[in-house]
């Protein structure tokens, strides 16, 4: 059933009896056209781009667990194209065009809202670097400002302005950044790639790559063998783990990162703000909550919880800022398992192997990538081609040295 | 609901009467009274309104899984939303106010959504808001944040303290209860270090809520008597008021202590709260249960209340919550509040048991006090507005009766507490037998889980739990349980009432109906997670302490599956939610980092200088003098101090690294690109540095002080990376070679002297000491002066002839006051910059990570003869494209125009579009000498393009100015003035 404020009205007379699932839980067939592992954000953006917009409906998604129950379920719900590097700008901010469009395409409220994210900077250096980085922003036609400590006051005015260790002196504002419903998300575009055909099979753990010489032609899972000739990873959190099954070594590193909700109060904080000083930033759900974040825990790991010192590094971030909530309390914090690339970039791209397609390395920025991601990963899966705005997402841009390392550390991912 | 305060017991302390207020009423409870038990003493039921229908709502529990009141806490910048009515302790003068209702907690117009609840299900806002796209932001989410939201935050920075401090125990025992006591018991006995933590003010647990017997004495006077012993156990800690939220990696356990939250406001120098970080051998989660409700219509009003709530609330706080109460109930439990009730006077309507086969014990005393027993029977409904006026009841035979009470007490069976066995990713284990949860076998490392929580119900069990547990974490055998009275807990599970009227709650704060479950089945939501995200049942403060398991039944019987196969959601820490402040502890405001300042601080302030933050560094940024009208006046006066005669700017922040052994020499060539086994003795170097990956990482000089002594300075911002870094390549990547490094930075004071008087200058100063003029350009000497062991090294960042000269950190300050008496103008980070620009050196905006040597005009120092650290990665294509952009200089074409560092290049007339872009301006400064501004930029094809025109577009700032590229070395290219 259509959603629409008229379906609503008459569920509401008739008990909501009239709901359907909003996506098919499928039982896999033996073959499909193309397979994406992985029924995340990712997965099924790419799976609702193949199906809707590239026309190839026999596609299947397998997700070993409940769909979204990776870091499609574990973010801070930030959305944004305030990059700086050409290779990164052009494809988050096709990410964020499709946002803005993204539930009159999907009929699926994901309660995309352009609060706006102001980064802070606190230092003569970091002000000509948010100037280099707006107006990269600006030459790529995407909406920046940079606000005097005046003009951040006005907006944030809760900020600790008068007595911190690390004056606030501006911020970069990118206005059209904002936040989504992340969960919704998931359930919009599986339900969008459901209604076209797609297979969403879940509890389908992939246990191993059906290979034909060098090609990929099928995986082996708990649920039996699937084949097809395209086979495309979208599992960012264990790419690493997935790509080995294939005998694949790629250049990332798995990290925790934690994420914070704090107890629903009245609004606080308008949009997103991040401290230029400290690992902090927040913002603040429709439901009330904080949502915040900062560093990741630092050391390789899968599993998907973090620590205490974390915890306290982020609250002192946080009290250091904006020392008004300091009797509000964390209401819950978890933790995700974050692909660490070499340069702190996405990589979208074939792999080495024939029929097998990469989509890894989100760092800690995928989900705001989600649609711009599912595109540009359809698009190479349908057309063989990158597509314009991803192509310098490419996995051999380490070794040939055409890095996008937007933060300048290097190779150590657990910098970026 | 009209509660009232019983005559006598309790543990309460009636010569201690204590005033509090809640919604500006005036009220009066005792010593040991939560707001909660004083609040229902004083006939108080009404104490909130929900999330979502802003439904009318009292206290439902005792502790801290309460759902319902929730209330702000004190006032003004202390104003604490969402705090738990049930855990606060109160004190004199307490002021409490209900929230989320507008405009009165008795008239809340928000209470229309319940009549819109057919539109207001769960997720109905996926369903709409889509149109018009545009009124998303502009109207209807406003609208959304407005209405939700539970309390008001404060609004204004936190006044309290907080503090955080780490405890080391062999013994860590979770909960002191009566598992818990004995636990701690048997683990003190045997001299182990012990804790026993409790969240409560009042140890005991249930035993102060029961009337139970040990050892023939009343349960919660033998808690009395344990707590007496343990607190006489030379290694025993009792912490109550403190919750062991989290369990970590590496046996860490996180507490919370609320040192100062029974109190109006903290003592002087006391912390509000403090953060526990508990390493523990072992650990006892003797967590107990929690008692869960049961679904059906109209459960939630004000007056519908935990059957073992009510006990505590009668035997603890000797409070009565209602006159007239009915007991609803699935097993034995509910008739321990009976008993209670009729001990306490109170009167009881009914007794309604949804079991048919009722013991005959049971029996008896209802016929015994000419109770109404309706065996087979549930409750339907409920009537009332604010408050319970009556329930309906289906008895065996189908038929409805009416009974008119004021209480309803339901006992709906115990959920075992398995929060804390879940925090490492341990899956709890369905007990069909107790119909609830209990932890797993994959129990974080350590920890063993006793009585209540192990799914052991019966008091007899809970203690023998704790003494076993307890004994077998310390290796001892565990001392004899004492008897113990009658106590038996069972329970038929019944998941949801059918054929109610009115709405069945299963998440009392989020409003989650069974009928929003049934809804979410319908959509596909059926993973327990995906049911949790679609109706946010269990998201609520209380983390579904209540309700999360009457929900993932309601789903499993919906779905045809069994409850194991359904599961259960996980626990996230913490436990209960835990201030944010807490968190930070006393890491805020200028405390936020530690302050790092050099040894010649104090003179420089004593100067009037204002400083800068660099890092954790606090530099002199420049020197302001009376009648200088701004920053530049002073640093225009400072540059032309030192091209024209002599300045001293403290440069103790550079990091200093010593370097020594056999192999200091193999591990300089390692690090740096360039050669450094050749430098002789006494001299200095300038290096440069890459990473791994072949990008710049950083720059500065070394000087070599004797055949296997050398001393690195780095950049500030880099001491510490650089200092990791070569610790990593003599411990990781050469651990075979004798060499050692050590930090040296806050060992010395180091300033730089410039000027073409500086040698001079620093004559003057040594004397007889030191000659001066021997030093040659990149000299470096290490000397006696007097008491002082002093570092000269001939450098120059500013393009003069120029010295640094380092001294021990205690003579810092009085050699740059010297250094100044004899003629020298301070100079900070300011003037330091523009000379740096105008001779064309790289600094932080250039070496920002994403530059190659080249880039910076530094290529040809790779060295061809050696390996370093980055020469294989730099030679990858991306590195070495000549495209690239290189180092530039520039100068406004308009001499008048400012430069600033941010601006992209555009060739003049081309389109600002990105695919024009053609590199960027890194920093910029006033050149004093040319008597217009200067910058530093890295432009494609940069080093061939000198004289060329082009545009720096800053959309951001100052619009576009046209620029001529240009050396960037603005002044004395030849570098004569370094000898001058």
């Amino acid at each position: 059933m259509r959603r629409s404020i008229f379906s609503l009205a008459l569920n509401a007379l008739t008990g909501h009896r009239l709901w359907r699932p909003t996506w098919r839980d499928a039982v896999p067939k033996p073959e499909y056209d193309v397979i994406i592992i992985g029924g995340g954000g990712h997965g099924l953006a790419t799976a609702h781009y193949l199906a809707n917009v590239f026309g190839i409906q026999r596609v299947a998604v397998l997700e070993k667990s409940w769909i979204g129950s990776g870091n499609a379920g574990r973010n801070t719900t930030i959305i944004r194209s305030n990059y700086l590097l050409p290779g990164n700008n052009a494809f988050y901010e096709l990410s964020m065009k499709l946002w803005e469009g993204l539930e009159q395409e999907l009929n699926y409220n994901a309660m995309v809202s352009q609060r706006g994210i102001v980064n802070l900077y606190h230092s003569d250096a970091q002000r000509d670097a948010y100037a280099r980085r707006g107006n990269s922003m600006r030459l790529h036609g995407v909406d920046a400002e940079l606000l005097d400590r005046d003009q951040v006051r006005a907006m944030v005015p809760f900020l600790d302005f008068d007595n911190a260790r690390f004056p606030v002196k501006g911020g970069l504002l990118q206005r059209r950044a904002g936040t989504a419903r992340h969960d919704a998300v998931v359930w919009g575009y599986a339900a969008a790639a459901s209604r076209r055909g797609v297979d969403i099979v879940q509890n389908c753990e992939v246990t191993g790559f059906i290979r034909n010489g060098d090609a990929v032609v099928g995986v082996e899972t708990t649920r039996g063998s699937i084949r097809a000739p395209k086979i495309a990873m979208a599992v960012a959190g264990n790419s690493s783990r997935v790509a080995a099954l294939a005998g694949l070594r790629l250049p990332i590193e798995s990290h925790v990162l934690q994420a914070f909700v704090s107890e629903a109060v009245k609004p606080l904080i308008p949009g997103v703000v991040t401290f230029g000083a400290g690992h902090f930033y927040v913002s603040q759900s429709d439901k009330g909550g904080l949502v915040f974040g900062g560093d990741i825990d630092g050391y390789n790991s899968y599993a998907q919880r973090g620590n205490l010192p974390v915890v306290e590094d982020v609250a002192e971030g946080g009290m250091a800022l904006m020392p008004m909530i300091g009797r509000i309390r964390l209401l819950r914090s978890w933790g995700g398992i974050m692909d660490m690339s070499m340069d702190g970039s996405p990589i979208i791209d074939r792999s080495p192997l024939p029929g097998l397609y990469l989509n890894a390395g989100w760092c800690y920025g995928g989900f705001k990538a989600i649609p711009g991601s599912g595109f540009c990963f359809a698009h190479l899966i349908a057309k063989g081609e990158p597509h314009p705005t991803a192509a310098a997402l490419r996995l051999d841009r380490f070794e040939r040295g055409y890095l996008l390392d937007e933060k300048g550390q290097g190779a150590q991912p657990n910098l970026h | 609901m009209s509660g009232y305060r019983l005559p006598g017991g309790g543990a309460i302390d009636r010569t201690r009467p204590l005033g509090f207020s809640f919604d500006g009423r005036p009220f009066q409870g005792y010593a040991g009274d939560t707001l909660a038990s004083a609040l229902l003493a004083e006939g108080v039921g009404l104490v909130a309104r929900s999330f979502k229908y802003h439904r009318p709502r009292g206290v439902v529990t005792a502790g801290s899984e309460e759902p319902n009141a929730l209330v702000e806490l004190r006032t003004g910048a202390r104003r604490e939303p969402n705090t738990k009515a049930t855990t606060v302790e109160i004190y004199d003068g307490l002021k409490a106010a209900s929230q989320n209702r507008w405009p009165s907690l008795g008239f809340d117009v928000g209470a229309v959504n319940s009549l819109l609840s057919p539109v207001f299900v769960a997720g109905f806002y996926y369903k709409t808001f889509m149109w018009p796209a545009a009124f998303w932001e502009k109207v209807y989410e406003p609208a959304i944040r407005k209405a939700a939201g539970l309390g008001r935050g404060a609004g204004l920075p936190d006044p309290d303290l907080y503090e955080k401090a780490n405890a080391f125990c062999d013994v860590l025992v979770i909960g002191g209860g009566p598992a818990g006591l004995a636990a701690a018991l048997a683990a003190g006995r045997s001299g182990a270090r012990t804790i026993l933590a409790d969240e409560d003010f009042l140890f005991g647990g249930r035993l102060n809520a029961e009337r139970l017997e040990i050892a023939e004495k009343a349960g919660a006077d033998w808690a009395a008597e344990a707590v007496a012993e343990l607190a006489s156990l030379p290694h025993v800690t009792l912490m109550p008021r403190t919750t062991v939220f989290g369990v970590y990696d590496g046996e860490t356990y996180a507490a919370l202590e609320r040192v100062a939250d029974h109190l109006a406001v903290p003592p002087p120098h006391q912390p509000r709260q403090r953060l526990w970080r508990i390493q523990a051998r072992q650990s006892v989660l003797a967590a107990g249960a929690i008692e869960r409700p049961l679904v059906f219509g109209g459960n939630d009003r004000p007056g519908v209340m935990s059957a073992a709530a009510v006990r505590a609330y009668l035997n603890r706080f000797a409070v009565a919550p209602g006159r007239r109460a009915a007991v609803f109930t699935t097993g034995d439990d509910g008739w321990k509040t009976v008993a209670d009730l009729i001990e306490a006077g109170v009167e009881i309507a009914a007794v309604i048991d949804a079991r048919t086969g009722i013991a005959h014990d049971h029996e008896a005393l209802a016929a015994a006090h000419d109770i109404r027993l309706f065996a087979g029977a549930v409750v339907t409904g409920t009537r009332g507005g604010r408050a319970l006026h009556a329930v309906q009841i289906r008895d065996a035979g189908g038929g409805t009766r009416t009974i008119a009470c004021d209480l309803l007490a339901v006992a709906g069976g115990w959920n075992p507490n398995v929060a804390l066995s879940t925090h490492l990713g341990g899956k709890p284990e369905w007990r069909a037998d107790i119909a609830g949860f209990v932890p797993g076998p994959a129990l974080p490392p350590g920890m063993a889980v006793a009585g209540a929580c192990a799914g052991r119900m019966n008091l007899g069990d809970c203690l023998a739990d704790g003494f076993r547990l307890g004994a077998a974490a310390t290796g001892t055998t565990p001392p004899e349980a004492p008897e113990t009275g009658p106590d038996a807990t069972t329970a038929t599970p019944l998941w949801r009432i059918a054929g109610t009227r009115g709405k069945c709650f299963v998440d009392f704060q989020h409003d989650v109906t069974d009928r929003d479950v049934a809804l979410a089945a319908r959509e596909g939501f059926r993973s327990v997670e995906h049911l949790k995200r679609y109706t946010t049942l269990g998201m609520a403060t209380d983390q579904g302490k209540t309700a999360n398991l009457n929900g993932h039944a309601l789903m499993a019987a919906l779905t045809g599956r069994g409850i194991a196969e359904t599961g259960t959601t996980r626990f996230r820490p913490p436990y209960v939610p835990v201030a944010i402040g807490a968190l930070a502890g006393p890491h805020r405001g200028p405390d936020f980092k530690p302050t790092r300042l050099t040894a010649a601080h104090g003179f420089s302030a004593e100067m009037g200088a204002v400083f800068t933050e660099a890092g954790q560094w606090l530099r002199p940024q420049y020197y302001p003098r009376p009648g200088e009208s701004d920053w530049l006046e002073s640093v225009t006066r400072e540059v032309k101090a030192v091209r024209g005669d002599v300045g001293i700017c403290d440069v103790s922040t550079l990091g200093r690294i010593e370097i020594q052994g056999p192999d200091a020499r193999h591990l300089l060539d390692l690090a740096y690109c360039n050669m450094f086994s050749t430098l002789a003795v006494g001299r200095a170097r300038y290096g440069v540095m890459l990473r791994e990956d072949g990008f710049v990482m950083d720059d500065g000089t070394t000087a070599r002080l004797g055949p296997e002594h050398f001393v690195m300075s780095t950049t500030t911002a880099n001491a510490a990376r650089v200092m990791q870094h070569l610790d990593f390549l003599r411990q990781v990547l050469r651990p075979e070679w004798d060499v050692q490094c050590a930090s040296a930075t806050e060992h010395w004071a180091m300033f730089a002297v410039a000027g073409p008087r500086s040698r001079a200058l620093l004559q003057d100063l040594l004397g007889d000491a030191f000659d001066v003029a021997g030093l040659p350009h990149m000299g470096a000497a290490e000397f006696r002066w007097g008491r002082a062991r002093v570092r000269l090294f001939r450098l120059s960042f500013s393009g003069e002839r120029a010295y640094e000269i380092a001294v021990p950190a205690r003579f810092g300050q009085a050699l740059m006051r010297r250094i100044c008496d004899l003629g020298a103008t301070p100079y900070g980070t300011e003037a330091l910059g523009v000379m740096r620009i105008e001779k064309g050196h790289v600094s932080g905006p250039e070496l920002n990570g994403q530059t190659t040597a080249a880039d910076l005009g530094l290529g040809r120092m790779m060295s061809k003869k050696k390996d370093f650290i980055g020469r294989v990665l730099a030679g990858r294509p991306g590195l070495c494209d000549p495209a690239r952009p290189a180092l530039v200089g520039l100068k406004p074409v308009d001499r008048g125009r400012r430069l600033r560092g941010g601006g992209h290049f555009l060739r003049p007339g081309a389109a600002p579009v990105i695919a024009n872009a053609e590199g960027h301006v890194t920093s910029a400064a006033y050149s004093p000498g040319l008597g217009h501004w200067i910058a530093l930029g890295l432009l494609a094809h940069g080093p061939s393009r000198h004289g060329e025109t082009m545009l720096v577009h800053d959309p951001l700032r100052d619009g576009d100015t046209l620029v001529e590229i240009c050396d960037p070395v603005f002044l004395d290219p030849e570098g004569s003035r370094l000898h001058a």
